[in-house]
């Protein structure tokens, strides 16, 4: 089978670090940048970055209701830091929600300044042991999630930090920023893993998308 | 996370509010930006602890501030404040002609200048989270941000060619420590962000940067020093969001006014007045 196709949101963040990771975990990642890249992917994944910025340059490039559209129809998607927020469905201090569908509610900045940035041991029982090192910079915080719908697959503290709900699966962290790559691949393997490939059918070097350089 | 971002200058809340509208992963708060420093002369220092303030209940990305080189009393303060990022910075008098900051002593992330691999490393080793081409502030010329680019990067291709041994010689040259020139040269880059700064006017500078390797850009004087800020603004994230993309880059780059004006950097040169000169 070829691999999957997973787009990156390639607007801001770190999209050559999910680059990595993905193509570690044997899918191929294609940069976004403009809806013309969004048909023919196989999952998704949302960066980490500024999400003031992420919100103003989607906004600009009119990809919100594409990619609305897409992850409403069920397409995998992998959302960290800041792409957790843009899913979230509820944002604290009253700030319209981006993209939406993850039904959590997010205050952002929540843990603090660039100051307040810290890194911890996630204990995440499906990935097994050791723990997830976790990498929080100016990370959100969810303090409201819909039990039936959302799966917590990790907490820090009381707070959860990697969540599951369907074909979303969304961290507050930052785990494209370590060599672990336990989570991108319970994303390429689990949730992309049960859909087949688009690849198998398109032409993988569409027009419009273009190789993530790594 | 500030990778693929633009970080803009700004002095006042109005002109960080402006940044961030227009997509600014992050703002430099300064008294002064580089430009009027350069016209006004004197001593240029740390801006004060208000104004910062002032930027930071302004906006929701992350603010920046510069301190001279070398003042570490100057960072225990922005610290105190709950800065950030601190940029010591070339931009600002130096304080210190022989050391810079100890940044292992401090929570808070540093940016630093670097011309070439050599000052990138040894600012590394002292503790800086990212750095930047000094490239020359203030000046609206691209082109020493080239030369500081070109340079950072030809000496990481080189160190993928050296065998063990060579590498400790050219450790030696670089002054930098040996345990990083090998992760380098194992790695095939930096081990921390490298952005670019100095001098970065236009969308199309702020593109040429990012297609030079640059992981992100500073613009410093080139959006409030130009006739239309908000516009120019929007039109430089756009650039390194899409840098890319040349039909991107052609509507970024249309509509604009004047930018701001540009100095010859061989003048600076032969008047002694280079600020890329400082720092070790």
């Amino acid at each position: 089978m070829s691999a999957p196709r997973i787009g990156v949101l390639a607007l801001h963040g770190g999209v050559a670090e999910h680059g990595e990771a993905l193509a570690a975990v044997g899918a191929e990642p294609v940069e976004v940048r403009g809806a013309r890249a969004l048909p023919r992917l196989d999952g998704l994944v949302l960066p980490g970055g500024e999400s003031t910025t992420v919100r103003l340059l989607a906004g600009r490039e009119g990809l919100v209701s594409g990619l609305g559209e897409l992850i409403a129809e069920g397409l995998p998607t992998l959302a960290t830091c800041a792409g957790l927020i843009a899913l979230a469905d509820r944002i604290e201090g009253g700030e319209e929600p981006l993209v939406g569908g993850l039904a959590v509610t997010v205050s952002r900045n929540a843990y603090g300044r660039q100051l307040a940035s810290f890194e911890a041991p996630l204990a995440v029982p499906s990935l097994g042991p050791p723990p997830v090192e976790g990498v929080f910079i100016r990370a959100p915080r969810i303090v409201a999630w819909d039990e039936r719908r959302v799966e917590v697959l990790a907490f820090h503290g009381e707070d959860p930090v990697l969540v599951r709900q369907g074909d979303i699966l969304a961290a507050a962290f930052h785990p494209e920023l370590t060599d672990d790559r336990r989570v991108h691949r319970l994303f390429v393997d689990d949730l992309v893993g049960a859909r087949g490939t688009a690849a198998a059918i398109h032409d993988p070097l569409a027009e419009g998308a273009s190789r993530v350089r790594t | 996370m500030l990778k693929g971002g633009v970080i803009m200058d700004v002095t006042t809340p109005e002109e960080a509010r402006i940044a961030e509208a227009a997509g600014a992963c992050s703002v430099m708060a300064l008294e002064r930006i580089p430009a009027d420093i350069r016209a006004q002369g004197g001593v240029a220092r740390m801006t004060a602890p208000e104004v910062i303030q002032g930027i930071k209940e302004a906006v929701s990305v992350p603010v920046m501030a510069k301190v001279r080189i070398g003042h570490f009393v100057e960072a225990q303060i922005l610290q105190a404040i709950e800065i950030d990022f601190v940029d010591e910075s070339e931009v600002l008098t130096p304080a210190d002609e022989a050391h810079h900051i100890d940044k292992h002593a401090f929570d808070v992330p540093f940016v630093c200048g670097a011309t070439d691999l050599g000052e990138a490393l040894r600012r590394i080793a002292e503790g800086a989270s990212m750095v930047r081409t000094k490239g020359e502030a203030g000046t609206g010329n691209v082109v020493e941000a080239v030369r500081h680019m070109r340079a950072i990067r030809s000496g990481i291709g080189r160190l993928s060619a050296l065998s063990p041994e060579e590498l400790f010689a050219e450790a030696k040259e670089l002054r930098a420590p040996v345990d990083l020139v090998r992760e380098v040269a194992r790695t095939g880059r930096l081990p921390v962000v490298n952005f670019s700064a100095g001098g970065v006017a236009t969308p199309a500078d702020a593109a040429l940067m990012m297609q030079l390797g640059a992981d992100g850009v500073f613009v410093g004087s080139g959006i409030f020093k130009s006739e239309d800020p908000e516009a120019r603004a929007r039109a430089v994230v756009d650039a390194v969001a899409h840098f890319e993309d040349p039909e991107a880059l052609a509507r970024a780059s249309s509509g604009l006014k004047e930018a701001m004006p540009g100095i010859e950097v061989g003048e600076l040169r032969e008047r002694g007045e280079l600020l890329q000169t400082r720092g070790w």
